[in-house]
């Protein structure tokens, strides 16, 4: 069977139409080319900061600071252009810098510290939403030209359809770190490390730089993924984004990558991300559903993956030993 | 002195000293307590007051990360314990009946115990890494609490409920002698009896420990599922002081707290230690420096990054590797010369 290791991935990707089959038969308008590409564009920053966690999560570690980035990357943006006048040509290079350079700090305390990324991360986030309340309590909303029109051009698709520009951002990272992860030496660093972070450092594989870079990249596509939100909702506001990255662990587990490191997926992530956005979009189209429906399925989700991946673990350790 | 300096409480313990001294500093008034119409009140005991649900939480807390775990559904299982025990008394005819008050207890804290159990079970029984496990019933947790609550913050006008977080007795707060009776009875349990043995060695290493006829598998469900109870209490507690539930808001962070609690206490995240007086310390810190800074007049959001740089400076103090860069350092740049010398004298 050659084929077994994308199981997880075809099932990722099952699910997905199966629940968008069953919402297009029980909702008249919801099959439609425009709901389809709607998932990706109510969903682009969880997509970028999801591609980002995946990486991280493959690499054996976890990045909790991601949902207060994009706050603080909001934040950051909508001061600087709203009340300072700076312009957006400089505003965002600054802020993914930002981001990037506060992954990069992380990094580099859990690999040259030896602290567990669970705990450094938590004190990311702890700084990034506190950061944001220092620049300000109060919602900033942003009507500079640049981001009202980049909020609303519809970059048409045929057919009378359109995406928007935050949703094209996030199908270029998505080919980016496809690339990345699978043709390049640095995602094959990634996922050795993953693997065995003792036998990466026996094989003289750069662990130390490939980790860094690992937060580092995470770091940048939070920031950038703060940047699509801010699109998104014109606004800075230190309470956007709340419990983000639990949405973002949760689209990349159901993608089918392992939370113990080294096996998994760009592309499952993107379907795991738009299975949330199914979720979210057939409980719109309830209309008597209350939107705490989607947390609970996403919980039961994320139950039913991790029990899967249990399975096919153990089967293959099975098929190992015999 | 040298042994003192060497006891687990003593940096604890010196950094809520500290802070204390800084808010006398800031506040003359801050050590005062006064008598008024048979309760004591005075900042100290507000500390208590409010801080209970944090040490409760945090105590469940620090079993399960002595057994190398991490439980981060306790803030969910405090909404859902508050959301149910408010649901129970505002659906009865008297909301002041003593039976209804102990039948809602019961309740929310028979659904935190299974909460618990749950736990216990992808853990132990399914073998799940802990941070995982637990993240299911944080992320449907929310939902489940406001699926009680229909999305509502509910309200509730019962005496004998708001006596568990806001009544006093023998003058003090209430809620201050649930927190003593399970601390005493956890501290009892793990010093006095084997559990607190058994909790070590599956911390240290499950598998020599399950071959040494230990059950690693109830030991692990039976942490997850003190933890579970006691954030059921918690969130007993806080919805009982203000008088309803809200799924939304009830215990936000309160895990994030309760690790960095447990942290603060001495207990490695590594497990196979754990001390449940350096816990108390940790959590009554942590309240502390949410008062201070409500006191000094900083805007409380600060909070956060205070606490950050609370949690890296705990976790590099903890960390070998940053010790011994800086121990080496010292002993490089200060003493080259002496330490060539002494082995000869």
């Amino acid at each position: 069977m050659r084929n077994r290791k994308y199981t997880s991935i075809l099932v990722t990707f099952g699910l997905f139409v199966l629940m968008f089959a069953s919402g297009s038969f029980l909702y008249t308008g919801f099959f439609s080319l425009q709901v389809l590409l709607n998932l990706l564009i109510d969903n682009a920053f969880l997509l970028i900061t999801a591609v980002g966690m995946t990486f991280v999560i493959v690499s054996g570690g976890i990045d909790l600071s991601v949902g207060s980035m994009i706050a603080l990357t909001t934040m950051i943006s909508a001061s600087l252009v709203q009340q300072h006048g700076w312009p957006p040509g400089v505003v965002i290079p600054l802020v993914l810098t930002l981001g990037a350079l506060f992954g990069w700090g992380m990094g580099a305390v859990i690999h040259y510290f030896q602290i567990q990324p669970f705990i450094v991360t938590l004190a990311g986030m702890f700084l990034a939403r506190g950061l944001c309340y220092v620049i300000s309590i109060d919602t900033i909303t942003i009507d500079h030209p640049f981001y009202t029109s980049a909020a609303q051009t519809k970059v048409a698709v045929g057919g009378g359809n359109f995406l928007s520009v935050s949703a094209i951002i996030a199908l270029i990272v998505v080919a980016l770190a496809v690339y990345l992860a699978h043709y390049t030496r640095f995602g094959r660093n990634i996922y050795a490390i993953g693997g065995s972070e003792q036998s990466a450092l026996l094989m003289g594989l750069p662990v130390a730089r490939t980790k860094m870079q690992v937060y580092t990249l995470s770091g940048f596509c939070s920031a950038l993924a703060g940047v699509v939100f801010t699109f998104y909702m014109l606004s800075g506001y230190g309470l956007h984004a709340v419990g983000m990255e639990l949405d973002t662990i949760a689209a990349v587990v159901i993608g089918g990558t392992l939370l113990t490191g080294g096996v998994g997926y760009v592309v499952g992530t993107f379907f795991g991300v738009l299975i949330q956005g199914v979720i979210q979009t057939i409980i719109s189209f309830e209309g008597t559903l209350s939107s705490w429906w989607t947390k609970i399925v996403i919980g039961l989700l994320l139950l039913v993956f991790i029990l899967l991946q249990r399975l096919l673990g153990a089967r293959r350790a099975m098929q190992q030993q015999g | 002195m040298n042994r003192i300096a060497k006891h687990h409480l003593f940096w604890p313990l010196t950094v809520l000293a500290a802070l204390l001294v800084c808010n006398l500093l800031v506040e003359p008034d801050f050590f005062k307590i006064e008598v008024k119409e048979g309760h004591l009140y005075g900042s100290l005991i507000d500390i208590l007051n409010f801080g209970s649900p944090l040490i409760l939480v945090a105590i469940g807390m620090t079993l399960v990360i002595a057994t190398k775990g991490i439980d981060l559904s306790v803030g969910s299982i405090v909404a859902i314990a508050g959301a149910v025990g408010c649901m129970t008394i505002s659906k009865g005819a008297d909301q002041n009946a003593m039976g209804l008050v102990l039948s809602a207890v019961a309740i929310s804290l028979l659904l935190s115990l299974l909460l618990g159990l749950w736990n216990g079970f992808l853990v132990a029984g399914v073998g799940i890494q802990p941070i995982i496990a637990t993240l299911i019933l944080m992320v449907a947790g929310r939902g489940i609490a406001q699926l009680i609550t229909d999305g509502q913050i509910i309200t509730v006008t019962s005496e004998s409920y708001e006596y568990i977080g806001a009544g006093s007795l023998f003058t003090l707060p209430f809620s201050i002698f649930i927190v003593a009776v399970v601390f005493a009875l956890a501290s009892i349990v793990t010093r006095k009896t084997a559990l607190g043995l058994f909790i070590e060695s599956v911390g240290c290493n499950p598998k020599a420990s399950r071959l040494a006829g230990v059950h690693a598998g109830w030991v692990i469900a039976t942490v997850y599922i003190f933890g579970g109870l006691c954030a059921g209490l918690a969130g007993l507690i806080l919805s009982a002081n203000v008088s309803s539930a809200d799924g939304n808001n009830a215990g936000l962070w309160y895990e994030l707290d309760a690790i960095l609690a447990v942290v603060i206490g001495g207990t490695s995240l590594n497990g196979g230690r754990f001390y449940l007086a350096g816990t108390l310390v940790g959590a009554l810190i942590i309240q502390t420096l949410t008062t201070t800074i409500y006191m000094v007049g900083v805007p409380p959001e600060i909070t956060l990054v205070v606490k950050a740089f609370v949690v890296l400076a705990v976790c590099l103090i903890q960390s070998e590797a940053f010790r011994n860069a800086i121990v080496q350092r010292w002993k490089t740049r200060k003493y080259p010369a002496e330490r060539e010398v002494s082995p000869h004298a």
